[in-house]
């Protein structure tokens, strides 16, 4: 666990970078920092492994106060990603990612082939190892980072803005990886955006800072969305919310229709219905057709792909744009496997939320944010 | 072109002490222009004295400075250390600006990652900073290179043998073969001394021709 204790960051012209921050970043769980650029959101993280000194306050790490720990130890126990990785050009892959382990002493082989292991579990292909950053993708040279900031294994990890700088589709293939290797490993992860879609997907907790580096709320995502506590938090977790927050509602029952289907190849010329399901062999929509559009047999080409599938054990989120977005007003729900259950309507799946208490979750004020105190948003 | 060959011995002999002349200073020229230039960067009050400072220095004229070096450094008139000393200041000239711009290339977020991943200063310098200084420090080292082979033919006036010696000789006798060869062994020397630090720079940087890029 972190904790920072009333820590401030004062410059000596007198700018005030944080300002009596005192939150805790739970062991294990994903702390997300986000705001407005200027609040002392990178400030705040460089504190925890001493890039940059408090003025004030104090900042533990499972109890021991990091400023009575030597620097270059405290950092080899701590992973660090930034932003364009900040890798190393005159280094291999291979070699950038055991830059730690070999900094602790642990020999060449053994490195190496945790390292192999590494790039391996971020999803490289071992074919990279040998080549330099500068040969590799911005999405790849951010694994690369991903995986040296795990090398030794800290338990500790700092996360500056890691997927900011590529683009939006591998943004979302990167953090959901990170999500899946968070899974299976269990940091301390402090992570610093300025994008709140991205604090709301990934953390556990989410502190919003405010400009002159207060803190301004912290709380679960769910309850963020749904408790604002102030205008500068309700603007700044954006319009949408209300919609963003069913990401975090279980999908109840619903009430499923079943739906005609049909396979590839199939003709559909007798059908007497506006849309048309096909499937594969497995049962797994593959997209809708219109009968009377459509002259001869099904084929790839007229698929219409732009409805969204929705998982029944998924959030609500998903099951009502599946219902938004097929153009058959009918929203696709699949199994876990992927094999089509039935379809739901969208107003079918507005009585389930209707039906669904806001989430009330928790508690999740920290001692020393009581600036924070969380109140029911008139908005 | 026979005096050349009745010379071949005299000529490797001379081509050998100017190499020395021009090659010693440069190695103690980079050793001395590390720590200087990274002084300059790391404290920044220090940056343009020390820019500066070492900049003049190759304002001075080399003749001046070989003839006046006994006085400051107390050697005799003839000692080659006289040109050892000089040349080494004109390398400080050229190489203290380019450690201290190759050291400030380094992109600002690989030098804070390094030190996030738990690098000492000093281990940084070495594993990071400097490797990665190295295509434009060798840029600095060539042209200090070639300098400093043309420079070292001035030491004929103090009377140091090396290749200039065959440019006073061809002059006073009106006779120009050791004048060619003088001229033809200098440039020579040039291109090897190029070529050496050439061949050096790819050893070290092989990032730079795997990826095309200078960092």
């Amino acid at each position: 666990m972190i904790v920072f204790d009333g820590v401030t960051k004062r410059y000596p012209d007198g700018t005030v970078a944080v300002d009596e921050l005192s939150l805790e970043a739970p062991t294990g769980q994903i702390t997300v920092l986000v705001g407005p650029s200027g609040c002392g959101k990178t400030t705040s993280l460089r504190m925890i492994n001493r890039m940059i000194e408090p003025t004030s306050g104090t900042i533990t790490l499972d109890g021991k106060d990091t400023k009575r720990m030597k620097e270059a130890e405290l950092r080899r126990g701590i992973g660090y990603v930034i932003q364009h990785a900040g890798l190393f050009p005159h280094r291999t892959v291979l070699d950038n990612v055991g830059t730690v382990p070999r900094l602790l002493g642990m020999d060449r082989r053994e490195t190496e082939k945790r390292s192999m292991e590494l790039l391996e579990r971020v999803g490289l292909d071992p074919a990279f190892a040998k080549r330099y950053p500068a040969q590799l993708s911005g999405g790849q040279q951010q694994r690369v980072g991903v995986a040296r900031a795990l090398a030794a294994d800290p338990p500790v990890m700092l996360m500056d803005e890691p997927f900011s700088a590529v683009d939006p589709v591998v943004r979302e293939q990167l953090q959901d990886e990170f999500l899946r290797l968070q899974g299976d490993l269990g940091k301390t992860i402090v992570f610093v955006t300025h994008d709140i879609d991205e604090a709301i997907k990934l953390g556990d907790q989410v502190a919003v800072l405010r400009v002159g580096g207060k803190l301004a709320q912290i709380a679960e995502p769910a309850y963020l969305l749904s408790h604002p506590v102030d205008d500068f938090i309700a603007d700044f977790v954006g319009r949408d919310r209300g919609y963003r927050a069913l990401s975090f509602q279980q999908t109840p029952r619903l009430p499923l229709a079943s739906e005609r289907t049909v396979a590839m190849g199939e003709s559909v010329k007798d059908i007497d219905a506006d849309w048309v399901l096909v499937v594969d062999d497995g049962n797994r929509p593959l997209g809708w057709v219109e009968p009377k559009r459509v002259a001869g047999d099904v084929t790839t080409e007229v698929l219409h792909r732009g409805g969204t599938v929705a998982r029944a054990s998924g959030p609500l989120r998903a099951s009502l744009d599946a219902a938004l977005s097929s153009p058959s007003r009918r929203g696709v729900i699949v199994d876990d496997a992927g094999a089509l259950v039935g379809t739901v309507r969208a107003h079918e799946v507005l009585t389930a939320i209707e039906e669904t208490d806001r989430p009330e979750l928790e508690d999740p004020q920290r001692p020393g944010a009581a600036q924070a105190a969380p109140r029911t948003s008139g908005a | 072109m026979t005096w050349f060959i009745d010379h071949l011995d005299l000529v490797w002999t001379r081509t050998l002490q100017h190499a020395y002349l021009a090659g010693l200073p440069l190695v103690i020229g980079l050793l001395l222009a590390l720590p200087l230039g990274w002084l300059a960067r790391r404290y920044r009050p220090l940056f343009v004295p020390l820019i500066a400072g070492f900049g003049l220095l190759y304002t001075i004229p080399s003749l001046a400075l070989f003839v006046l070096m006994p006085a400051i450094i107390g050697t005799q008139i003839i000692s080659p250390t006289n040109v050892i000393v000089g040349l080494t200041l004109y390398t400080l000239a050229l190489l203290v600006r380019t450690v201290a711009d190759g050291l400030g290339a380094v992109p600002e977020s690989v030098k804070q990652s390094a030190t996030a991943m738990g690098y000492t200063p000093v281990k940084r310098f070495f594993a990071v900073d400097l490797p990665l200084a190295v295509p434009v420090i060798s840029a600095g080292l060539r042209v200090a290179a070639v300098s400093n082979v043309s420079i070292a033919s001035v030491a004929t006036i103090i009377g140091i043998p090396q290749l200039g010696l065959f440019f006073s000789d061809g002059f006073s006798r009106d006779f120009y073969d050791p004048l060619i060869v003088g001229i033809v062994g200098c440039v020579v020397l040039a291109l090897v001394f190029d070529g050496v630090i050439l061949l050096l720079t790819r050893a070290f940087t092989p990032w730079v021709r795997a990826t095309g890029s200078r960092a």
